[in-house]
């Protein structure tokens, strides 16, 4: 938003400073002293502590499962998300609108519920367990329905960030390389990619940030067997129930701080897809 | 010779061939069927599977009502307070210069980025019964975690963003000439307020409010270490449904699923209809 960036004046009468001062105090309350907390909380007891408690075969697996979950999520998200944003911006058909419609549910749903509806689909007696069986995989308490989970939560992101820039940008570019004798591939690559790469990759930011912290649809898909189907997400959970908050706290921290570093990227993404 | 389908991709020479165009579309109708619309299916289908009467002793059940009850009101405070806190504070970032404003813009979408579960670990490091500030808040009385103010502060905090970005481009937009023309003619602060910029930013107020209503009702992460989820007094409605799943409920799982996402979906749908009568996307974000 730079053209707005100048329009700030300088408060000046009590009430303006008022509402700033109360504006700030909310916000150190609520979000500065949890983040200050967790910090404190996991580095309080010298780095040393920290390191071991993340660096255990148990944690060092955790974080594992999530890194790889999150990426297979984000680059399945990713290459769909683009895919179902082109056909609903460029593409008519009939039900356009429901499919639209459709595509925000995994934000109104709850994590829980999104477990249970693959619970529903793969568990005892679920509607595809026997399609599931006849393929040789198994779904539910195994990793391949943690992905699913993961998947279907982060589903949204990007065709919501693709879909406004492929709006704008219009199809006279597309159709120019087109008549020139490229390939709708070559289309894609060297025309509607470069076009839409920030958006993409604000799209795919989100995606893997939500994906990295997802917690309730793998709870409730997870056999949580430590070491073997256990998230970082699920390892904090079950360090907290093991009363042993070191080994959660310092889990915490890691998640947080990678979450900032998403975050950093995001706003860098956002940045240069205003400028363009 | 030039066929039916040579012409048509003349006549759009950007698009793909027609064969491609279809292949795509029903790629992309396929992966939605299958990863929304029949795990959706399935939930209605088991919630309603031993008919209308067990669905509505699944739902009226004390502790499912208690709990859909307890995660109603919490929502509904949240919203309300995000609301009233969002749009002063999208307010005060948009309109004054004063010192950390870039800090505290910045800091606003931690809470897109964090994970919920994380959320709830910083609340109970802050607030829990064990730790500095909780003990000296529990001496006097006040007890935040495994009771409903934690719930709330985990959804306030989970749910900071949503009112905030929803103003902050309306307010943008907005003329500021309306307001100093207001202000000038004699009308006091709060009058402007009132008449001119409330009216105006009411689109997106109403806008995030819903995505945190809808947001509040299905949060779980955070609220499952904080709450304490003693049925009748803090368990919410979705810890409800991960207990029925864990004791292999499908059933009860489903029926408050059921209610759950009626509640949220419709509200979503607003959110959209909404929208399109702003013709605006940014809210979202």
């Amino acid at each position: 938003m730079p053209h707005a960036e100048a329009r700030q004046a300088k408060p000046r009468g009590p009430l303006e400073w008022l509402l700033i001062g109360v504006v700030v105090f909310y916000a150190a309350v609520l979000l500065v002293g949890p983040l200050a907390a967790i910090f404190w909380g996991s580095l309080s007891h010298g780095l040393g502590v920290f390191w071991r408690a993340i660096s255990v075969p148990n944690a060092r697996s955790a974080l594992w499962l999530t890194l790889l979950l999150g990426a297979s999520a984000t680059v399945i998200n990713t290459v769909f998300g683009v895919v179902v944003a082109w056909v609903l911006v460029r593409d008519e058909f009939r039900g356009r609108k429901l499919v639209n419609g459709l595509i925000d549910l995994p934000f109104a749903v709850s994590p829980v519920i999104a477990g249970l509806m693959l619970i529903l689909l793969f568990g005892r007696n679920g509607w595809l367990t026997p399609v599931a069986e006849a393929l040789g995989v198994k779904l539910v308490f195994s990793l391949p329905g943690m992905l699913l989970a993961t998947t279907f939560v982060s589903l949204p992101f990007v065709v919501r960030e693709v879909m406004p820039v492929l709006t704008y940008a219009g199809t006279h570019q597309e159709d120019a390389a087109c008549t020139l004798g490229a390939s709708s591939w070559q289309t894609f690559w060297h025309v509607t990619l470069p076009t839409i790469r920030w958006g993409l990759l604000y799209g795919i930011s989100l995606t893997l940030a939500r994906a990295l912290g997802e917690f309730g649809a793998v709870l409730v898909v997870s056999a949580g067997v430590s070491g073997l189907t256990e998230t970082a997400t699920l390892f904090i959970y079950r360090s907290l129930d093991d009363r042993n908050q070191v080994a959660a706290y310092s889990m915490a921290m890691v998640l947080a701080l990678i979450s900032f570093t998403i975050l950093l990227l995001m706003e860098l993404f956002k940045r240069r897809a205003d400028e363009q | 010779m030039r066929t039916a389908e040579s012409v048509l991709a003349a006549a759009h020479p950007g698009a793909p061939r027609p064969w491609g165009r279809w292949g795509l579309r029903a790629t992309a109708i396929s992966y939605l069927a299958l990863i929304i619309v029949l795990p959706l299916s399935a939930i209605v289908a088991t919630g309603f599977r031993d008919g209308l009467r067990a669905f509505w002793n699944d739902i009226t059940n004390p502790t499912a009502f208690a709990a859909f009850r307890l995660t109603l009101t919490v929502a509904v405070l949240t919203t309300v307070i995000n609301a009233v806190m969002g749009t002063l504070t999208a307010y005060a970032l948009v309109r004054y210069s004063f010192p950390g404003r870039r800090l505290l813009n910045g800091l606003i979408d931690i809470p897109f980025a964090i994970p919920t579960l994380v959320t709830g670990v910083m609340l109970v490091v802050l607030y829990g019964p064990q730790e500095a500030l909780g003990a000296w808040l529990q001496a006097r009385g006040i007890q935040v975690i495994f009771a409903t103010p934690g719930i709330v502060l985990a959804l306030l905090l989970v749910t900071y963003p949503f009112v905030i970005r929803a103003v902050q481009p309306v307010l943008l937009e907005m003329q500021k000439d309306q307001e100093e023309a207001a202000y000038t003619l004699g009308a006091s602060k709060w009058v402007t307020f009132y008449r001119i910029i409330l009216p105006t930013i009411a689109p997106g107020i109403i806008t995030g409010v819903l995505l945190t209503f809808a947001r509040a009702l299905g949060e779980f992460g955070s609220i499952v270490v904080v709450a304490g989820n003693i049925p009748g007094r803090t368990l919410t409605a979705p810890v409800h449904v991960f207990g029925q799943i864990e004791s292999q409920n499908p059933r009860g799982a489903s029926a408050l699923s059921i209610l759950l996402l009626a509640l949220s979906f419709g509200l979503m749908l607003a959110v959209d209809s909404l929208e399109r009568l702003r013709g605006g996307h940014d809210a979202a974000r």
